[in-house]
């Protein structure tokens, strides 16, 4: 690596182009955000414009927010997204697990097999459950076989829970894997070659030695959940409505952009906290690690 | 003791256990069986696609006369060909400037070249939303013909993409072995020559990966296009989405599954390019 001085002309051909594309369609984009959620729509004439905006008029949407109704729906995303979270992990660990197990040869179809759902276009597999967890859709025909249901399985709380498992998992699964693949197998075997069930082998030894994994999955699966909007939109319900379904209301239906714009900068804020948490944990565990 | 087990049956052979074998199996099929019914469905005669009737490819044909959705997916088609271009310039220079330079507060200028990747999507798209409209680029848009139309949408496509491929051409560039490019100033090559004949071709596996990661993100996008299309444009997933919010219907399931199969075929070329160089280190 070099000193920029050292060849400043090529640093600025490299750097230039997308510098520039990022400040102009990214940064200064979120800059018009955060000024429009410090504002309020103008009152013309005693009437409220819908197109004209009082700008830096303090914090009355941040204020607005507090209010119960919306913490409710934020405090449900958290929960929502955590309990997903959960989900993926207890479904995912065992399937990382297995692949970093399996046979050589097969260990590259098993993550392909894995990762390929990722690639699908989220629209699609939404649809796909959707068409499965219908009324008449298949999983209710088989309950139908057993004598059960027919259940209203869709728009409501689980089935924005188990449509968010669904589509983040491979989100999990990979960070995991790459912990688990790292880990030294020797310890498990000194763990088993001292007495230790399995159990407390897994517990004690496999764990700990995985945790920077577990809380990478956790954090790559709870932030898209938690910023979710196609998935509680098809599956859930009018009352499964997550932050960014309120979100999207205000900037289409309800046509509150200022108030929108808060809701989106407290959703950042939110997950800017969630990647703090995980440098953080990253520093503690290189100190204890090695 | 070892010698009194059989093979696979050791205490670190979880690979063999029945139980994983069958959890594997149960997640497998739960990932896959809305996937492969889709697809099945598209082949469906019953138009409600509530029960199997026989095999058919009507469906198809009257997806592709249904100019509305062929009308999404050109869309689509197009944002994701122009978008990937762009985000793939982008995305190599910014990496090449990363792996190469050293220079003040680079720590800030990584962490926000990872923003795009990491912020909610949909805070990018109200955000892109606002700027937009307040910038006029959106009253601008709607007046141009087909594909200036799309413009918004590329732009938002190209910033969302462009880190990703950038990540992508970076960590291919790690394993460049600094002393070629030496020696090819050493024997006179200018820096442009050196650019083009020793660092592109070897840059050359991370950008195809990085463009085709590109271009599957922009295809597959639906939350920032559903904020910064205008009324006139639709791509694709915002097509189904319209179509979705009305009920199931054969016709999605013929189009969504040539998505899944273009969106495949990039995939798999993509992992293969992207698998670590076995042979060409050093």
């Amino acid at each position: 690596m070099e000193s920029w001085k050292q060849n400043p002309r090529v640093f600025w051909t490299l750097g230039v182009p997308p510098s520039v594309w990022l400040l102009l369609f990214f940064i200064i984009p979120l800059g018009f955000l955060f000024v429009m959620s410090f504002s309020d729509k103008a009152v013309i004439d005693g009437q409220v414009s819908i197109t004209d905006y009082d700008y830096l008029t303090g914090f009355g949407n941040y204020i607005r927010s507090m209010d119960p109704l919306y913490l409710g729906i934020m405090w449900k995303s958290v929960w929502i997204s955590a309990l997903a979270t959960a989900l993926c992990l207890v479904l995912a660990y065992p399937v990382a697990f297995g692949i970093c197990f399996a046979a050589e040869r097969r260990k590259p179809l098993l993550l392909l097999l894995v990762v390929l759902p990722f690639w699908i276009n989220l629209l699609i597999r939404t649809y796909a459950l959707i068409a499965v967890f219908r009324t008449q859709g298949y999983v209710n025909k088989i309950l139908g076989v057993v004598g059960l249901g027919p259940y209203e399985m869709l728009y409501n709380n689980f089935a924005v829970i188990f449509g968010l498992v669904y589509v983040y998992m491979p989100f999990m699964v990979l960070p995991l894997y790459a912990t688990i693949e790292r880990l030294d197998k020797s310890f498990l075997e000194a763990s088993l070659d001292l007495g230790a069930s399995q159990f407390q082998t897994f517990l004690r030894v496999t764990v700990p030695l995985t945790m920077p994994g577990i809380v990478s999955g956790i954090i790559l699966v709870f932030i898209p959940c938690l910023g979710s909007f196609l998935t509680p939109d098809l599956l859930g319900g009018a009352n499964a409505l997550m932050i960014g379904n309120v979100i999207e209301r205000q900037f289409k239906a309800a046509n509150d952009w200022p108030f929108g714009s808060a809701l989106s900068f407290l959703l950042m804020y939110a997950t800017f906290g969630a990647l703090a948490l995980r440098y953080l944990f990253s520093l503690r565990s290189k100190g204890v690690d090695v | 003791m070892a010698a009194q087990l059989k093979p696979g049956q050791g205490p670190l052979d979880y690979g063999s256990r029945t139980w994983l074998k069958l959890l594997f199996a149960a997640i497998f099929f739960v990932l896959y069986a809305p996937i492969v019914t889709l697809v099945a469905f598209s082949f469906n005669t019953d138009k409600r696609g509530v029960v199997w009737r026989g095999f058919t490819f009507d469906n198809y044909t009257k997806a592709w006369n249904n100019d509305a959705l062929i009308e999404a997916l050109t869309n689509s088609l197009v944002i994701a060909f122009i978008a990937t271009i762009f985000a793939t310039i982008l995305g190599a220079l910014a990496a090449l400037l990363l792996w190469r330079f050293r220079f003040p507060f680079k720590g800030a200028y990584e962490g926000f070249m990872a923003l795009p990747i990491v912020i909610p999507e949909i805070c990018m798209g109200v955000a892109l939303l606002l700027f937009f409209v307040s910038a006029g680029m959106m009253e601008f848009s709607v007046h141009m013909p087909w594909p200036l139309n799309l413009g918004n949408i590329i732009f938002a496509h190209v910033t969302f993409c462009f880190p990703f491929v950038a990540v992508v051409v970076r960590s291919r560039l790690v394993g460049f072995n600094r002393q070629l490019e030496e020696a090819s100033k050493d024997l006179g090559a200018s820096e442009w020559q050196t650019f083009w004949s020793i660092i592109v071709p070897y840059m050359k596996p991370g950008l195809i990966a990085g463009a085709l990661l590109a271009f599957t993100l922009s295809l597959d996008d639906f939350v920032i296009t559903f904020f910064t299309s205008g009324p006139e444009t639709v791509t694709f997933p915002v097509k189904v989405y319209s179509l979705v919010r009305r009920g199931v219907s054969p016709e999605i399931n013929a189009a969504s599954t040539v998505l899944i199969v273009i969106t495949v075929i990039a995939t798999v070329i993509a992992m293969k390019l992207q698998a670590p160089p076995k042979s060409d280190r050093g």
